[in-house]
């Protein structure tokens, strides 16, 4: 049935020290709905930057055939011309400019030289027609809800007549409502012909409006699965995202019997008012010492919202119900210093945006969350700190030709040992490690399960958030599975697998 | 031992290499006290060596001193990545409080500078509170900074115009010198002399200092031919300045106080957390906030210190005009950023040394100091600095570029 609009045939991507797609074969049928799913990082974003042109020809190898014809796109610009369109799941929009002017925003409707404004208007509520959305277009686009600032996106795609459509994530943000409203749309622009490629991780909502499913895992496509021919399970669609034989990647520890309740947060309730609603519910959640605890959930789940709102680092942040205990005693970490000095430390996710200084070196990154501690008088005590610095750089082997190395010019690996090496200096009891392993190489990444497994021997008490699950279950000794804000379950190492805790993680 | 001959032949054989990759890495450091150099011959050729006499050195550090204070100050706003408009009419301003004080109260004259430099306090609270408190960006806080100090110190000076300043104490500071040792036969002044000589003994001592104890730790320092050449050199420009200054009348006040506050910051900077806490900041304020450093706290801190230092530079502008006039201020804030920006603070924040600034200073200064001998009409002068801070912080921005 039906010919193919596009055909992505094998198509590698390398990023520095990461294949993040190899030989990716896609299709995508004219006038379908293509759901592409797959864990975070296995490559579904980078699949669509390269089609969108983001990762420009010559970035990838590998063909891209669109309407029959090999394609090179050098940026967003090509693609666009082609009608093809991407929406992302952060909005592209300008809240300051008018519904109107947003939608023929880059592609302005012209008369001569000027701006043919009344033309813009009638056709910017034609396009409005089509998304069925019904707001007058003069408005400002920040008045308008998420669900419905989606829908002026849609309209501005459609005005560039988008041939196919890219959603990423498209109901991440929205209730069910709107997301029920999006998926209808999208069924509607299938019958006028445009075609559509969807990414998410909402199983219900893909088997309710894909035509095919794509499943990508680990920068490879698994499997293409008709939805017209049969009906799709939720369970098939788990067990081939995570199919996946845990190696022996994740060096052995002792199991011990586990310590006493070191960390424990109680109904914790978070409302964001940047986002204008509650992000963390009644979350219930503990931490032994001596423990790595596991904290797994689909992006966006909340959390890294729950690490940054527990270390007092929250700018719209409000806590609205809930507790948390250190050893017993009831804590409230007004800022990231307070927390540091009770004992609780947080690498970041984010190692280059918020965890370093970059263009500063080695030594001046371990020391800084603890600085305090090495004076003497007025003056910072530097010897003492380079002997600090170079006993991290040696125990958890920081491989650099000095601690006087400037940050920036280490590999990503060596850049998170010294982020971990900042945060043991500050001796804490919890240690919070969001995202550890991201970017790095697997020689890195066995260092650093290595540095965690001795930390917790010591009787550190280890909360690791992680995208990667088989690396979460590899190292938590308990788990819990968060999805949109909430805790779904708890499950011990032993009865942990993969498709119990996928299956927990796309529930909402 | 045979690894220390082993290094001392590698070494000879490498000077060459080690001093053209020295010049590479450096070259932002160089070439700025290049500029200087070029700077002052070329002016003392244009003045037939009018420049370099003692009279006018001395003069240079008097008219310099100002500028240098707000361009210590201005430092740190710059590395937290903010900015201050406002520093000259609040030095203005300041010295017109410092006038009224000392004529209309008849005032001491250093509970008058502790008054000045308190009021500076305030502003500097003012201003670092609405930047890191309310959030209006420093840029407009400070713009609107200048419009009110320009105002107040009208206002100071509403009734009286120009007020002219008859204490002998006060106008010392930006026109004295510091007194001599009655020894010798007043050819030459002894206490500047030994000023000088301790200067470069203690400039010695701390370098071999700080070398051995890189050596202990194994870290990369220049080869022993580069670092005595590299110590000779300085030794050699402290003596020079010293010896020409001691022949005049010796060590102005300004210098002084300026010396002072310099070896301040500079500690401050580079020894103490506060100084750690800001290059954090201004090379990454998310990754310093979750380290626990309270970013408000420490740019609040950074905003007073700048008020103060321009109530400083008021008192030391005020002083050396003898009287407090309607137009100070007027520009200062162009000096101190240019400065700033040509001793190498990086336009991306995050990065910069006082000591640098200071030369930074010394060129705008010396093109202000010889142009106006030269007798270059003032709008000329200004685009001739324009030029020279534009092509400073261009040089800088490619230089980083390529580094990275």
């Amino acid at each position: 049935m039906g010919e193919n609009i596009l055909e992505m045939r094998d198509i590698t991507k390398v990023f520095p020290g990461v294949k993040a797609l190899s030989n990716v074969n896609f299709e995508v049928k004219k006038g379908e709905i293509h759901c592409l799913v797959g864990e975070n990082g296995a490559g579904k974003s980078t699949l669509m930057k390269v089609l969108s042109g983001v990762h420009p020809y010559g970035s990838y190898t590998g063909d891209i055939v669109y309407e029959g014809e090999v394609q090179k796109f050098k940026g967003i610009a090509d693609s666009e011309e082609k009608g093809i369109a991407i929406i992302y799941q952060e909005l592209a929009l300008i809240p300051e400019l008018t519904v109107y002017e947003n939608i023929y925003f880059g592609h302005e409707i012209k008369h001569g030289k000027t701006i043919d404004w009344n033309e813009t208007i009638v056709k910017a509520s034609e396009m409005l027609k089509k998304v069925k959305l019904d707001v007058d277009p003069s408005i400002k686009v920040k008045e308008l809800g998420v669900g419905k600032q989606q829908l002026v996106e849609i309209a501005k795609a459609l005005s560039k007549n988008v041939k196919l459509l890219i959603l990423d994530e498209p109901t991440a943000s929205l209730n069910e409502d709107d997301s029920a409203n999006l998926l209808e749309l999208i069924k509607e622009l299938k019958n006028h012909g445009v075609t559509c490629i969807m990414i998410s991780h909402k199983l219900k909502e893909i088997i309710a409006i894909a035509d095919t499913i794509t499943v990508l895992r680990d920068g490879a496509t698994i499997c293409s699965l008709d939805a017209r021919e049969r009906k799709i399970e939720e369970a098939e669609i788990i067990k081939h995202m995570v199919g996946r034989e845990i190696d022996n990647i994740y060096p052995k520890r002792e199991k011990k019997a586990p310590g006493e309740i070191c960390f424990e947060a109680k109904n914790w309730t978070v409302y964001d008012a940047a986002k204008g609603r509650e992000i963390l519910h009644d979350v219930n959640f503990n931490v032994r010492k001596g423990e790595i605890v596991g904290l797994q959930g689909l992006m966006g789940a909340g959390r890294t919202e729950f690490a940054m709102s527990v270390f007092g680092n929250t700018p719209g942040y409000k806590i609205t119900n809930g507790e948390i205990e250190l050893n017993g005693k009831k804590v409230n970490f007004k800022n990231p210093s307070e927390a540091i000095k009770a004992g609780v430390a947080y690498v970041s996710e984010d190692r280059k945006g918020n965890g370093l200084v970059l263009i500063q070196d080695i030594k001046y990154n371990i020391s800084l969350a603890n600085i305090k501690s090495l004076k003497n008088g007025l003056a910072i005590n530097e010897n003492e700190e380079i002997k600090v610095a170079n006993e991290y750089k040696e125990s958890i082997n920081i491989k650099a030709p000095s601690i006087e190395q400037k940050v920036n010019n280490l590999s990503g690996g060596n850049q998170q040992k010294v982020q971990i090496a900042k945060w043991l200096f500050s001796k804490p009891q919890v240690l919070i490690l969001d995202e550890p392993t991201r970017g790095i190489d697997v020689g890195a990444k066995y260092e650093i399960y290595t540095i965690m497994n001795q930390l917790v021997e010591q009787g550190m008490s280890i909360i690791m958030i992680s995208s990667e699950l088989p690396e979460v279950l590899g190292m938590s000794d308990r788990l819990y599975v968060m999805s949109e804000g909430k805790i779904m379950g708890e499950l011990s190492a032993e009865e942990a697998t993969e498709q119990k805790v996928m299956a927990m993680a796309v529930q909402s | 031992m045979s690894e220390n001959k082993n290094d001392t032949a590698k070494a000879k054989a490498g000077l060459g290499s080690e001093i053209v990759s020295l010049l590479k890495s450096n070259i932002r450091d160089y070439m700025m006290y290049i500029a200087l150099v070029v700077i002052m011959v070329f002016f003392t050729i244009k003045t037939n060596g009018g420049f370099i006499q003692a009279r006018n050195i001395a003069n240079l550090i008097n008219q310099a001193g100002y500028v240098a204070v707000l361009a210590i100050g201005m430092t740190l706003i710059l590395i937290l990545k903010h900015i201050d408009l406002s520093v000259g009419y609040v030095a203005g301003f300041s010295g017109a409080i410092a006038a009224i004080l000392l004529t209309k109260y008849e005032v001491n004259v250093w509970l008058t500078i502790l008054i000045v430099l308190f009021v500076g306090l305030l502003i500097g609270l003012y201003q670092g509170t609405l930047v890191t408190r309310v959030g209006v960006p420093a840029f407009v806080t400070t713009l609107a900074g200048m419009f009110i100090f320009r105002g107040l110190l009208a206002l100071t000076l509403q009734e009286t115009g120009t007020i002219i300043i008859p204490d002998k104490t006060f106008n010392a500071l930006s026109n004295g010198f510091i007194p001599d040792l009655p020894v010798g036969d007043g050819s030459i002044h002894v206490l500047t002399m030994l000023i000088g000589i301790v200067a470069v003994v203690l400039v010695i001592f701390g370098q071999i200092k700080a070398r051995k104890n890189k050596l202990k730790y194994n870290f990369k320092v220049t080869s022993t031919p580069v670092f005595i050449t590299g110590l000779v050199f300085v030794s050699a420009l402290i003596m020079l300045i010293i010896t020409v200054l001691a022949r005049y009348q010796g060590i102005p006040w300004t210098a002084v106080i300026v010396g002072v506050v310099l070896i301040g910051y500079n500690f401050m900077l580079n020894k103490t957390c506060l100084g750690r806490y800001i290059y954090g900041i201004g090379g990454n304020d998310q990754a310093a906030e979750l380290s626990g450093v309270d970013v408000k706290k420490v740019t609040l801190f950074a905003f007073c210190s700048m008020s103060v230092l321009a109530a400083l530079a008021g008192i030391l502008y005020t002083s050396r005009l003898q009287s407090a006039t309607p137009n100070a201020g007027v520009a200062f804030e162009m000096d101190a950023i240019a400065s700033s920006y040509i001793g190498g603070v990086a336009v991306s924040g995050g990065i910069g040394k006082v000591t640098n600034t200071i030369i930074g200073a010394l060129v705008i200064m010396s093109l202000t100091n010889g142009m106006n001998l030269m007798g270059v009409d003032i709008s000329y002068q200004y685009i001739v600095k324009g030029i020279i801070f534009i092509i400073a912080v261009a040089f800088d921005v490619r230089t980083r570029k390529k580094a990275k």
